[in-house]
């Protein structure tokens, strides 16, 4: 038989009794503590991320690197019109390339107060690959874009429409030696959430 | 259990140096598998080896946990490290008030999308195929290695990387494909970690969790020519990212399991702390996923409980620092799921035991487990250790895991960790009951389940002794629980001894059944 075929009748065989009704998902009410922005930097903080102040009077990427104490760095890649990278996306074969990336720059779709997650699919990443081959990331987010819980971020129309949506929540970490934290155990070694409005012109993907 | 201030059940393993990164007002990081206290081994010794394996053979679970044992310095940051993702498991649930509803939700969701998994199933498939992914459907783990292959040598593949899997670890993936000429490389460090010292997982979130900081000093050292004297983790972290990048960068084919597939949008997503399941799937452009079929699940809506519930139930982390969702390939690659069976088909027809397949694998029962937490995973020689693995293993294999079940103390808190409310404890009493009958238990247990009597022969009865999860030991005879032949039950850090054996509990309750009471017959 068809291992479909077969699968399925197996299934269909050994179905359990009974009525089993599919429950309603209430909508469960966060608990916020304060202003929505405050509590997913607090959130976002709790998983290793960073959380930046727009400066008005300075320049965005050098904000960032003085606030995270970073190198000046040799590649920047960019998917914002806020931040001119030096490598541009649209040009990119393989993902692969780019592999020497030190910041990629990206906006996120929407921000999770409840987990200080980010949001981020294809449309926001260009290349997916980007986001993780990239030594550290820095991410824009709008704070009128910060939903309150998980469950709100699951009716966002991007579970539905986009390729590729990953909720981001700090760096790439690992522990799994007699649990010593490490960050950047495969992917990105920090990430900074820097709260700034959409330009007009940039309007949501 | 614990020392005061600090919490560790083993205060000798403080570190006096903080080595996690700190956050912006200068407090200790403790999120992904981070402890939430600085630990470190302090003593030099040997890793012990996990349990024979030998065909069909019954493992011999109690031998290998004595040898874990007898590795103090592995069993207690087993055990600490263990009971500290318990603890910031507890911390998390308290912080939600709505904890309990979102585990009933989960339990309820999954018991209707398993009654109703063929119609999932096709919704699913037909979802997939309209979003432009092959779907393809693997009777067995051999089926499933076969398919995985077959996409494999059609792209002229040479080398796959992977995400950490235990469906795969279950199919045997990394054995079959070592006969094939393509190499598989594990992203995760602690399943690189298994990788390279040839050991299969010991826990389903923390691969690496029964070895020692200086054991993989010596793994790298030997397999990734890193210095063997030095120790320092992020050293070693660094060592195998350095090491892996290449290997991710010139793969031909990337490959991750699935934590949940949602029929509606014939989606499926995947949670990892490394973002390493990401770049399997996003840096080579073509993308297989192994997905077993128990893991549907209706609605884009029903991630919201399950995500809320599985990194904290896990970890003790609100969530995990990647949670990836995938629908379509993106433009230009190619993306497979083969959709598995392996047993689960027939598991769903097992009246006592078909809601196991509930299990989302958050591990929060392995890390309460007295048993598991002193035991280590490996001595179960089995892919699935710890409570699940007792309900799970007897499945694939009746004999060869006819002891497991056996290797519990029944305390029921499994069942009261467990986010989608799985009664784990009382399906490995039923198991015991079905491996007594069928005789495929040893003598040792036969015999302790004969002198046990008509208790552990009586669902029924055992059902209402065990009914408040608490009391689960006081009901049950003192040598069913301790005995010599017990190694984990030997020593410290069991629960409360049973207020009453068992002949004057039997008395006492059942005074006209008293009579015959050991042959179980009733
Ligand atoms: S049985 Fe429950 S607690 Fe254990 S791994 Fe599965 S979901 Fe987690």
């Amino acid at each position: 038989m068809d291992p479909r075929d077969a699968i399925l009748a197996a299934v269909r065989r050994n179905r359990p009794v009974g009525e089993h009704p599919l429950p309603p998902v209430p909508h469960f009410a966060v608990s916020e503590a304060g202003e929505r922005a405050a509590c997913f930097a607090r959130s976002l903080e709790l998983m290793g991320g960073k959380v930046l102040e727009p400066d008005p009077a300075a320049d965005l990427l050098t904000a960032y690197l003085r606030g995270s104490g970073l190198a000046p760095p040799e590649i920047v890649c960019s998917a914002v019109p806020e931040i001119a990278g030096n490598r541009d996306l649209a040009t990119v074969a393989h993902p692969r390339d780019l592999a020497d990336v030190d910041v990629a720059v990206v906006r996120a779709a929407c921000g999770v107060a409840e987990t200080g997650s980010v949001l981020l699919t294809e449309a926001q990443l260009q290349v997916n690959a980007v986001a993780y081959l990239a030594q550290h990331l820095l991410v824009l987010l709008d704070p009128a874009d910060i939903v309150a819980s998980i469950h709100d971020a699951y009716d966002r129309p991007e579970f539905h429409q986009a390729r590729y949506a990953v909720f981001h929540t700090g760096p790439s970490a690992t522990a799994d030696i007699e649990g010593v934290l490490v960050h950047g155990a495969q992917g990105v070694r920090s990430l900074t959430v820097v709260l700034l409005p959409r330009q007009p012109s940039s309007v949501p993907a | 259990m614990t020392d005061e201030p600090g919490g560790l059940i083993h205060p000798e393993l403080r570190s006096e140096r903080n080595e996690s990164p700190v956050g912006p007002a200068g407090q200790r990081l403790q999120h992904a598998e981070g402890t939430s206290q600085p630990l470190r081994s302090k003593i030099r010794e040997r890793q012990p080896r996990g349990a024979e394996v030998n065909g069909r053979r019954p493992i011999d679970h109690e031998a290998a946990a004595a040898r874990f044992i007898a590795a103090p310095e592995h069993e207690k940051m087993h055990d600490e490290r263990l009971w500290d993702l318990r603890s910031k498991r507890d911390a998390q649930m308290h912080a939600i008030p709505e904890w309990e509803e979102l585990r009933e939700l989960a339990s309820q969701i999954k018991q209707h999308t398993l009654a109703h998994l063929d119609e999932y199933l096709e919704q699913f498939e037909a979802a997939a195929k309209a979003n432009g992914v092959h779907v393809h459907w693997a009777t067995d783990g051999a089926a499933h290695n076969r398919i995985v292959h077959g996409i494999l040598r059609d792209h002229g593949a040479k080398r796959l990387i992977k995400s950490k899997s235990m469906l795969t670890e279950e199919c045997g993936l990394r054995d079959y494909m070592a006969a094939t000429g393509i190499e598989v490389v594990e992203t995760d460090l602690g399943e690189r970690i298994q990788q390279l010292d040839d050991e299969p997982p010991s826990h389903v979130v923390v691969p690496a969790v029964h070895k020692l900081r200086r054991d993989v000093a010596e793994v790298f050292s030997r397999t990734l020519g890193s210095d063997p004297d030095t120790d320092e983790v992020p050293y070693l972290a660094e060592r195998q990212r350095e090491a892996t990048r290449p290997l991710i960068l010139s793969a031909d084919a990337g490959m991750t399991g699935g934590n949940f597939a949602v029929a509606e949008t014939g989606s499926f997503v995947v949670c990892t702390n490394e973002g390493n399941a990401d770049l399997s799937a996003n840096v080579p452009a073509l993308h297989i996923a192994s997905i077993g079929i128990e893991k549907l699940i209706p609605r884009v809506e029903h991630l919201g409980v399950f995500i809320r519930l599985l990194s904290r139930s896990a970890l003790g982390s609100p969530i995990t620092q990647y949670t990836s969702h995938f629908r379509r390939p993106r433009e230009g690659g190619e993306m497979h799921v083969v959709l598995v069976d392996n047993g689960r088909s027939a598991r769903l027809g097992m009246a006592e035991f078909w809601t196991s397949l509930k299990c989302i694998r958050c591990g929060a029962c392995m890390n309460t487990c007295p048993v598991f937490r002193r035991s280590g995973g490996l001595s179960y020689g089995a892919t699935y250790a710890g409570p699940i693995g007792l309900i799970l293993d007897p499945t694939f294999d009746k004999r060869k895991y006819s002891t497991l079940p056996f290797a519990s103390t029944l305390n029921g808190s499994c069942s009261n960790v467990c986010p989608v409310k799985i009664n784990i404890h009382e399906q490995i009493f039923a198991w015991r009951r079905v491996l007594a009958e069928e005789h495929e238990i040893p003598l040792v247990k036969r015999q302790m389940m004969q002198a046990a009597g008509a208790v552990l022969s009586r669902p029924a009865l055992y059902r209402a002794a065990i009914s408040t999860a608490d009391s689960a030991l006081r009901f049950l005879p003192r040598f069913a629980v301790y005995n010599r032949w017990n190694a984990w039950g030997a020593g410290r850090e069991m629960p409360p001894a049973p207020k009453e054996t068992f002949h004057t509990w039997y008395a006492r309750t059942h005074p006209a059944a008293d009579k015959g009471s050991g042959d179980g017959s009733a």
